[in-house]
């Protein structure tokens, strides 16, 4: 198949599926979210369906996606994150996630299909989102600065 | 545990999350790619050559979803029980959290689950269980 530039149409349609099945599954309802994650209180194990849902169909997905292809069918190297081990990045960024999604109800995905519904609280969470994610990035920055500057000692 | 079986909607749910399964494998086999949100958005900035359109045209299509949902299917206005205040230090903690993590829900939720990846379980049970503990506190004891 030709390689488009950029691929903007199926990206766009990709993310327009992956909304729509946001919408559809009540994952853009924050207190759905909390529903779920209140084990304590009115349990809602909707959350837990979505997921089956989503991995029953990723599970063949990802499995079709597996070598011997060495390109997707656009064309494009298969970019998957390497499976480099259980580190402590990864369990203390799960952690700290883990909580603001508990305070919210919110996670990256919803977040933008409801600023597509021009919701203010949206706003307000998407922006410092953003702002999480820029910190995080110096705060990468310092810790390979430091990193560096101890190896050069 | 009493579960609420006013709000429960399991075939929505499972529809919904098979959309979701089915984007997520679609995206690996056309773009060869996760379609991890978190990712997606962090990697908009510093753009790089040949790696933005695809980023924004994606990001692009969740906007428009909830118009061309609504198109079906009447669709509410997300509720928050969550402040300003709340909600700007938890949109916080999701943008850092989620890339010291290396991904969100849909990253090592969905995509890294159905790659079987390690790495993902563990930091899906990690954010399911602050997540947890997280509602339980505020709910249960500071109210």
């Amino acid at each position: 198949m030709k390689m488009q530039k950029g691929h903007l149409l199926p990206a766009f349609a990709l993310g327009l599926l992956f909304g729509l099945g946001l919408c559809l599954s009540g994952m853009t309802q924050p207190l759905k979210v909390q529903g779920f994650l209140d084990v304590a209180g009115l349990w809602d194990p909707s959350l837990a369906f979505v997921m089956g849902g989503a991995v029953g169909v990723g599970l063949i997905g990802f499995r079709l996606a597996r070598k011997p292809a060495a390109r997707s069918m656009l064309g494009e190297p298969f970019r998957f994150p390497a499976e480099s081990g259980v580190d402590a990045p990864l369990l203390i960024g799960s952690a700290i996630f883990g909580v603001g999604w508990g305070l919210s109800g919110v996670c990256p995905g919803p977040a933008i299909v409801n600023l597509g519904l021009f919701n203010e609280k949206a706003l307000i969470f998407v922006a410092a989102m953003l702002v999480g994610m820029g910190l995080e990035k110096l705060f990468a920055l310092a810790m390979h600065l430091r990193a560096t500057a101890e190896e050069d000692r | 545990m009493q579960i609420d079986w006013q709000n429960f909607s399991p075939l929505s749910a499972i529809s919904g999350g098979a959309v979701i399964g089915l984007a997520a494998s679609l995206c690996a086999l056309l773009l060869g790619r996760v379609a991890g949100v978190s990712g997606i958005l962090a990697g908009l900035a510093p753009p790089r050559r040949g790696d933005l359109v695809w980023r924004l045209a994606f990001v692009a299509g969740l906007f428009a979803a909830p118009a061309a949902f609504a198109l079906a299917h009447p669709l509410q206005q997300p509720e928050f029980r969550a402040g300003a205040a709340t909600l700007i230090l938890a949109g916080g903690l999701v943008g850092f959290g989620s890339r010291l993590g290396s991904g969100c829900t849909s990253g090592h939720g969905v995509c890294g689950l159905s790659r079987l990846s390690l790495r993902s379980a563990a930091a899906t049970a990690t954010f399911m269980a602050t997540g947890l503990l997280t509602v339980f506190f505020i709910r249960h004891i500071l109210r």
